[in-house]
């Protein structure tokens, strides 16, 4: 038997290990790559509701995960395309490396 | 006697329809016991039904496109091609089989030698998965998705990922340029796909492959008469996706030896091989299935069987592959991705919106679909002509009056990866 | 929902997905890490279908494993770093603890609520997706569209396009501290 809370375990778990991983590395790729599992695992949560959940609108989580995979797509694009730039202009894309603007 | 003559049967041995049998014993399987103990069991006999016919296809029509394709090829070249290897060289796929096997399949010692093993193994997954949701005859599709249409574009768009993994750990210059090629290559001609295969979804209102049919079957139309722009944009989309010449540029044997599986050797490129002919395959069987009518031809499925119908269809349109491959010359990847960019996406779109207005105005006002049919046919047919022959007289490359004299043109390849 | 298939299914893509997750971060190489998110990625869009939603999947394949794969895998090619490994900071251990916490936290709400159950099976997503998002949310489905226009000339604003001038190659502190690696 399958049911809501085994999924909303699951996205905890991912949400926590994506989490992990972007408090974890220095390459600003894999910082992205945790915010994407981070995205993914809210993704999972709320297709779980929109599945498991009385509601007047049940698709109403589909078309929110709809949104979110397509913010997430624009918000990767752009990352990567900042992160290109800075290891044009300063060398590296180490995250403790480029601390110009720190106190 | 005169029962087989006529519309095709539910009962088990009517075999025109493959599908009778298979559901005869999933039937007699969910009956053992009281009724509902051995459900699971007919789940998994459904299953694995499912995937042994699709391997067991997959792997008789590779064996056959082998020789079909390098005979075909081969005339078109003004050549014997195999005529030693049996009769009529029919031979030889098995001794290319032979010949694969017994060879050394080399590993790059500096190379990743995990992600280089597991290259040709996943390339073979979006085969195997658009095969499964081919409709080989009324109650013979795999797997009846809803989203079938998407999910053909989904699976293939795993490919590029594979190029780079093979490209990438093969540790050599030209397989990374290769694999970077093909990859820009790919994901350009997505989108065109994608938009065309929008078109065909707007008109019939389905997007699972068994409702396109029988949208068909219904309007008693192929719909590449009434979509022509979206079967011409498809058919070379897809040509693009599948890396053969003239859009092989990941590939290009005269350029970088063997592109992204020139480290290849012994079976794993036999995967690579078999793979491109298996996605040829596929396409032709999707362009039969969305286009021209896939198990259906006018009413001629009473006699011939259904999955008869769809294998010759297959074939047939198979061999509008192998004739863009034996007669063009190879574009170079700036030139492809233009064409893509520039010549494909927009007439994609317009398509779409023509699509949608024709849909719209025949939905709306509840025409019948005797009119709306030829007319929306006749003006398909006449913009695809008129957006091509003018797009390219306004936007394209004009053939020079006089030769000229030769000068300097600077001309940068905009698409290479630094 | 129970039965055999979707049972099983739901534990080994659990299993499946989570070990992607983990072993993202536990890579030693970054191209390794990125083919482990491309199949974390593809694990989810089983979930999807496991949850019934069919359009979504197919969209998460197309979008995530597709494009968004293909992406970050050039932004690694196009940033080749002095070690190819994803260097960790100081904070790995505060970062597992605070990862702990909030899936704690998430996991405590999930099981000491009283949901309000019920079974949602569509016969059809898209039918629904489509209705929904040209009536009821047609405006955030365009701004959506805008938002994605703004982020494609940002990105190609922000990298330079074509018109990249060859002088921030030639001697900056960039070419100095790189080393062409593999």
């Amino acid at each position: 038997m399958v049911s809501l809370e085994h999924f909303l375990v699951v996205g905890a778990v991912l949400f926590g290990i994506g989490l992990w991983i972007a408090l974890s590395k220095r390459n600003a790729v894999l910082i992205l790559m945790g915010i994407e599992i981070m995205l993914n695992a809210v993704n999972l949560t709320l297709l779980a509701f929109s599945r498991f959940v009385k509601s007047p609108t049940p698709i109403a989580g589909h078309i929110f995960v709809i949104f979110v995979i397509t913010v997430a797509a624009a918000e990767a694009s752009v990352a990567l395309a900042m992160v290109v730039s800075v290891y044009r202009n300063r060398g590296t894309i180490d995250v403790d490396q480029i601390d110009l603007l720190r106190f | 006697m005169t029962a087989l003559c006529g519309y095709v049967l539910s009962e088990w041995y009517d075999l025109r329809d493959l599908g009778n049998p298979v559901q005869a014993l999933l039937d007699w399987i969910n009956g053992w016991g009281d009724g509902s103990t051995f459900h699971w069991l007919a789940y998994v006999v459904a299953g694995l039904i499912g995937a042994a016919a699709i391997g067991l296809f997959l792997g008789i029509a590779m064996l056959s496109l082998i020789w079909i394709e390098r005979k075909a090829v081969s005339r078109i070249q003004i050549r014997y091609g195999p005529n030693r290897t049996g009769p009529f060289g029919l031979l030889q796929p098995v001794a290319d089989a032979l010949k694969l096997m017994q060879k050394e399949a080399l590993t790059p010692l500096a190379g990743d030698k995990y992600v280089f093993w597991l290259a040709p193994v996943v390339i073979f997954i979006p085969t195997l998965l658009v095969f499964g949701v081919l409709p080989f005859g009324p109650k013979m599709t795999a797997a009846n998705i809803n989203v079938a249409v998407l999910y053909i574009v989904a699976v293939g768009s795993a490919t590029p990922l594979v190029i780079f993994m093979a490209g990438w750990s093969s540790n050599n210059k030209y397989s990374l340029l290769g694999a970077m090629r093909g990859i820009a290559m790919a994901i350009s001609y997505e989108i065109p796909m994608v938009l065309s295969l929008l078109g065909v979804v707007l008109f019939t209102g389905h997007m699972d492959l068994n409702g396109i049919v029988q949208w068909q079957q219904k309007y008693h139309v192929w719909l590449i008469v009434l979509q022509p722009l979206a079967a011409l944009t498809y058919f070379i989309s897809a040509s693009a996706e599948l890396n053969r010449t003239p859009t092989d540029i990941a590939e290009a044997e005269s350029e970088i030896v063997a592109g992204y599986h020139t480290e290849y050797s012994g079976m794993k490129f036999g995967l690579f091989y078999a793979v491109e002919l298996g996605n040829a395959l596929a396409v032709s069987g999707i362009w039969a299935t969305l286009f021209f009518g896939g198990w259906w031809l006018f009413g001629l499925d009473r006699w011939i069987p259904a999955w008869l119908i769809f294998l010759g269809k297959m074939y047939i349109l198979y061999g509008a592959l192998i004739l863009t491959r034996g007669t063009l010359p190879r574009l170079r990847i700036d030139q492809l991705l233009d064409f893509a960019w520039k010549f494909l996406l927009p007439l994609a779109l317009v398509n779409v919106l023509v699509v949608a207005a024709e849909v719209t105005i025949w939905q709306e006002n509840g025409i019948s679909a005797g009119w709306v049919l030829p007319i929306a046919a006749v003006i398909n047919i006449v913009l695809s002509g008129v957006l091509i022959v003018g797009y390219t007289q306004t936007f394209g490359f004009a053939r020079r009056q006089r030769p000229r004299r030769a000068r300097l043109v600077t001309d940068t390849l905009a698409a290479m990866p630094q | 929902m129970s039965g055999f298939g979707p049972v099983s299914a739901f534990y080994v893509l659990a299993v499946l997905s989570i070990g992607s997750a983990l072993a993202v971060m536990a890579a030693r190489s970054i191209i390794h890490a990125v083919l482990f998110l491309v199949l974390f990625f593809v694990s989810l869009a089983a979930m999807f279908v496991l949850l019934s939603a069919d359009f979504v999947a197919v969209a998460q394949l197309l979008v995530y494993a597709g494009a968004i794969g293909v992406l970050v895998v050039f932004a690694i090619l196009l940033t080749p770093s002095r070690d190819r490994r994803g260097m960790e900071t100081k904070f790995v251990g505060p970062g597992l603890l605070a990862g702990a916490v909030v899936a704690g936290t998430v996991v405590f709400i999930a099981f000491n609520t009283n949901w309000d159950t019920a079974s949602n099976d569509f016969p059809s997503t898209v039918d629904a997706i489509g209705q929904a998002l040209l009536n009821r949310w047609a405006l955030p489905f365009e701004i959506a569209s805008v938002l994605l226009i703004a982020a494609m000339i940002g990105a190609i604003v922000v990298v330079g396009g074509r018109g990249v001038d060859l002088d921030t190659h030639a001697a900056g502190p960039a070419t100095r501290l790189v080393r062409r690696e593999r």
